[in-house]
């Protein structure tokens, strides 16, 4: 059956029909999932979250129109890969913001898309970059609800401290890529 | 919220099966593929629209009404023989005394009653499919043609006593 799952996904995106394609993605840290709309990349999930949900969520807030269909995410999951293997320091691909809030947290998270490979800066920095130097904690929460991470590095904001603080894909997920980019 | 749609690529690995059994039943083996893929294409087109709590009888009424577009189109042709041998097995491999085969008192091998099925008006053999491929409950039967449970039992009915007469002349012929 999966030979004709395929053709009807092929069939359907010659269409147009299909608003979100997905497919997994290997990460070192287990498997995840990468999904994107005509637009651009709109969700990638890290492999502690739980699929059904992410897809259900995605179906709710974007479009029911969500299909498995690997082809159109064949760029995304090469840039991840390189990433991982070390050969690849920034993303090429276009991306869909329409997940994150419009405004100040969004701002947040085009500054944040902005720090290179292997720097860090603080969720007081993101705040100030955003336009708001005060709001350091709305800025935890920006970060927090990062719907693209990795690509959009949020791990790449830290404690003023020093701690590597809270993320979403997990505490573990978070030092395994700062050391991955050479930043702790 | 209770009732949004699940994502397409869930409601098609969920009916994807029954829906393949139906269709197997309605235009035999040979094209039931395609009008699957034409099902599921036009249910991906409609899809935002559908209502979701009730989306197995909404995949089957569009594959109803594919099917009937499928006997159209062939309708100068030579008529398909339905045989979906998967279904005798599944039914062979469990003994039901209200399965087609079961009430017709014949073997459940015999796959002329599959040709049989395939000679009977397309709402008698949509509800005979639905009732013993698809295995639903007269209810969803009726759910799915867009009738009444009642009626969904009587055109079932039907369907068995006109099989039970084919099942009749074969056995005559065989003589």
């Amino acid at each position: 059956m999966s030979e004709f799952v395929d053709r009807l996904a092929a069939r359907a995106n010659e269409e147009g029909l299909v608003d979100i394609a997905y497919a997994a993605v290997d990460t070192p840290l287990g498997t995840g999932l990468v999904a994107a709309t005509p637009k651009g990349l709109v969700r990638l999930a890290l492999p502690n979250e739980r699929i059904e949900e992410v897809l259900a969520r995605l179906a709710e807030e974007v479009s029911p129109r969500v299909l498995e269909f690997p082809a159109r995410l064949d760029e995304a999951r090469r840039e991840l890969d390189e990433y991982f293997e070390g050969r690849r320091d920034r993303f090429e691909l276009p991306l869909d913001w329409r997940l994150s809030h419009p405004g100040f947290y969004r701002r947040v998270l085009r500054a944040t898309a902005r720090v290179p490979f292997g720097e860090v800066i603080t969720y007081g920095e993101a705040a100030q970059r955003a336009g708001n130097p005060r709001a350091f904690r709305a800025a935890g929460t920006a970060l927090g609800s990062n719907p693209i991470p990795i690509v959009v590095p949020c791990h790449r904001v830290i404690r003023a401290g020093g701690e590597i603080g809270n993320y979403g894909g997990g505490p573990e997920m978070k030092r395994f890529l700062l050391r991955l980019e050479g930043a702790v | 919220m209770a009732h949004a749609l699940p994502p397409f690529q869930a409601f098609l690995d969920e009916h994807l099966e029954p829906v393949g059994a139906f269709l197997r039943g309605m235009v035999g083996p040979n094209d039931a593929e395609d009008c699957l893929q034409e099902t599921f294409l036009a249910a991906l087109r409609a899809y935002p629209r559908a209502e979701p709590r009730n989306l197995r009888a909404w995949i089957l009424t569009i594959a109803r009404r594919k099917a009937i577009d499928h006997h159209r189109s062939r309708a100068g042709r030579a008529k398909p023989v339905a045989e979906p041998q998967e279904l005798i097995d599944r039914q062979a491999g469990r003994v039901r005394s209200d399965s087609a085969a079961g009430a017709l008192g014949m073997s459940t091998r015999h796959s002329e009653i599959w040709a049989a099925v395939a000679e009977l008006p397309p709402s008698q053999r949509a509800a005979v499919v639905l009732r013993f491929a698809v295995d639903l409950r007269y209810r969803d039967v009726g759910e799915a043609l867009g009738t009444s449970e009642e009626a969904a039992r009587q055109s079932v009915h039907e369907a068995l006593k006109k099989l039970r007469a084919s099942a009749q002349q074969l056995k005559e012929m065989a003589r």
